[in-house]
């Protein structure tokens, strides 16, 4: 097998075995052969009998198997925008959260929980992709505003300082509004910590189309990707507008990090190191790191998610603790163990 | 900046037991205690200087207090309660009940020595000591008592008294702590005991599903009715008591009796009807049975003198259900 076939072969089968594994375990204690004999029953033309009791079995549909879908879907948007954006900026550091992305979001479920409370939970999440969006949208202007007084050719530095100042701004904005409510610091706090804990397949088929969209149209940018990364002006010379491409890929990555954000709150460190991961091991051209990143990052938030709901099971940890003990030491190694692949 | 885990978790937590409840609630029916302020004067000079023991050690208080500073939502209805209300002149933003209480933007979560030193107060009531409060004000001269969230139902009943004592109003306080135990042990006895070991989970906020355990005061009040609680099996992870479950074991537990402490719009908005549209919990029988219970999220975030009206709701739900 030829060296990406074999890094996408690893990456679904990483997937695959992720999914597997959650779909077994959990703190409801379902008989593992019952458990598959019920999910394969499902497939058609199969008829499988299974010793699983009714709310057994809305343990396993309704409660488990969404969750699971649900992670696959924001560990790999999360993913895919951290490395589109890493690649457009031509910087590392930049994760799924940047250009007031996450500010945004958290501003905004902050607003709904404070002053939208009598339209229900539903308006947390639409609140939180909304404010998510905007904020990415008003970075975006104030880079262009940067970048049209500034010196020329520091473009994407002006955008990414711009996202910074208007991150901090917007979480002193939320910041001002808790601390004048602290009746529902819990609430929100509970929402900053990020959960897949409130997954149902309403919430899957809420942000599959802004899914599906986002994540292609950051997938057919690979090659253009590719192209940037050797600088503004040779890719100008090789008849490639970089203005234009950055544009698409930032605004299709804000709104994948938007949509994974709506239904699981904010979950770090998976949008900067997942696409790391993926370049240390199967190279650096992004026509490979988009995809893999998309694969891998699913795998590994449907593996942390299965960590958080059953190492204290019944109680469950925030997915972000888990994200980030279970990764960064792992993160390390990785970079230790293959230093020698360039970036 | 995204996973402020550690400090987000001890705000949560304080979030809890301040008792973080929603400013509208106040619809609950009778009450026991006279929300009415009578004036101080009655209270004996003999009884001052007092010393009360409070969660702070030992503090004296020269004379009988007429302005005081209540930081805690616990403490302004325990200090209504006892008939010091003539006395308060300010309380925290998250005091919200008797009605009328003179409500102000201190905060008792983070509170600022200067915004309460411009009330003048001759004595300062709060639930927990930070960012220096007590040393800060002893400076000043003002006699701070630390009444922190109550852990059993006997502290919830001292700290009653201390206010009173400290307030020139210990036989008041002793009169409204004998009220409350008679009208509890009455509700607990009209309950009968056929319903126990029914089982019960106790939600404190959905998406994470924050629950109590029955070594906490709320699941301590529970247990007076001999229920079982669900979230009993997480209390190793949850040394607090407040552990967050995951939704597969709360549905697989199938709960006889759900309550909901989340059921105002800023708590959450859980209400019944939600709970039944969750996926997959119309299995659970407390679901199916309609013994999804809407608490008063205040008094079952509180331990003040309206405890005995969330003993009754909750005697109300036990006699509803059918015996095991």
């Amino acid at each position: 097998m030829t060296r990406p076939a074999l890094a996408y072969a690893a990456a679904a089968i990483f997937l695959i075995a992720a999914a597997g594994v959650s779909a077994l375990v959990g703190a409801a204690d379902l008989n593992p052969l019952a458990t598959i004999a019920a999910m394969l029953d499902k497939i058609p033309f199969v008829r499988l009998p299974s010793s699983l009791s009714p709310i057994d079995r809305a343990v396993l549909f309704q409660i488990r198997l969404p969750r699971i879908v649900l992670g696959i879907l924001v560990g790999g948007l999360l993913s895919v925008a951290g490395a589109g954006y890493q690649g457009v900026f031509r910087n590392p550091l930049v994760d799924s959260g940047m250009l007031g992305s996450s500010a945004g979001a958290g501003l905004g479920a902050t607003v709904a929980v404070v002053y939208l409370g009598g339209i229900g939970p539903s308006a947390v999440p639409i609140a939180a992709f909304v404010g998510s969006l905007a904020g990415v949208a008003v970075a975006a202007l104030a880079g262009a505003v940067g970048t049209a007084r500034g010196p020329v050719g520091n473009g994407t530095a002006t955008l990414l300082l711009a996202g910074v100042a208007v991150g901090m701004f917007l979480t002193a904005a939320q910041t001002y509004i808790l601390q004048r409510s602290t009746q529902v610091l819990q609430q929100v706090y509970a929402w900053l910590l990020g959960s897949l804990s409130g997954a149902s397949w309403q919430q899957v088929t809420e942000i599959l189309p802004y899914a599906v969209i986002s994540v292609l149209i950051i997938l057919a940018h690979g090659r253009h990707i590719d192209v940037l990364s050797v600088g503004d002006d040779e890719a100008r010379a090789l008849g490639m507008n970089p203005a234009l491409v950055r544009g698409i890929v930032v605004a299709a990555c804000a709104l994948a990090a938007a949509s994974a954000v709506a239904v699981s709150g904010l979950i770090g460190f998976v949008g900067i190191v997942v696409p790391h991961v993926v370049r240390r091991l199967a190279g650096t051209s992004y026509r490979l790191v988009l995809p893999l990143s998309l694969l891998t990052g699913a795998g590994f938030l449907v593996l942390a998610d299965t960590v958080a709901r059953t190492v204290l099971s019944p109680a469950e940890l925030p997915i972000g603790v888990v994200t980030a003990l279970a990764g960064s030491p792992a993160f390390v190694w990785i970079l230790r163990a293959t230093r020698a692949v360039g970036t | 900046m995204h996973t402020p885990s550690r400090l987000a978790a001890a705000i949560v937590m304080a979030a809890v037991l301040a008792g973080c409840a929603s400013a509208s609630s106040t619809s609950s029916t009778s009450t026991s205690t006279s929300a009415t302020a009578s004036p101080a004067s009655a209270a004996s000079a003999a009884a001052f200087p007092a010393t009360v023991k409070a969660a702070n050690g030992t503090v004296t208080i020269s004379a009988e207090p007429k302005r005081i500073v209540s930081l805690s939502p616990t403490s302004t209805e325990d200090l209504y309660a006892v008939g010091a209300g003539g006395q308060v002149v300010a309380v925290d933003q998250d005091s919200n009940y008797p009605a009328g209480v003179p409500k102000t933007s201190l905060s008792g979560l983070t509170p600022n020595i200067e915004a309460i030193a411009k009330y003048n107060p001759d004595l300062v009531i709060t639930y927990q000591n930070v960012g220096g409060l007590v040393s800060g004000l002893t400076k000043l001269g003002v006699p701070v008592l630390v009444e922190p969230a109550a852990t059993t139902l006997d502290g919830a009943y001292a700290e009653i008294e201390q206010i009173g004592q400290a307030t020139g109003h210990a036989a008041q306080a002793d009169s409204v702590v004998a009220g409350m135990k008679r009208q509890i042990a009455a509700d607990v006895a009209s309950a009968g005991t056929g319903h126990k070991g029914l089982t019960y989970y106790f939600e404190v906020s959905a998406n994470p599903y924050y629950s109590v355990t029955s070594t906490t005061f709320i699941g301590q009040v529970i247990d007076l009715f001999g229920l079982k609680d669900i979230a009993d099996a997480a209390n190793k992870a949850a040394d607090g008591g407040y552990p967050q479950l995951s939704e597969e074991y709360i549905v697989a537990a199938r709960p006889q009796i759900i309550f909901l402490a989340d059921n105002q719009p800023s708590d959450g908005g859980q209400t019944p009807a939600i709970v039944a549209k969750r996926p997959g919990w119309q299995l659970i029988p407390a679901v199916k049975d309609g013994e999804v219970i809407a608490l008063n999220d205040d008094i079952a975030s509180r331990w003040g003198p309206r405890l005995p009206q969330l003993v009754a709701e909750i005697a109300q739900a036990v006699k509803r259900l059918p015996k095991p």
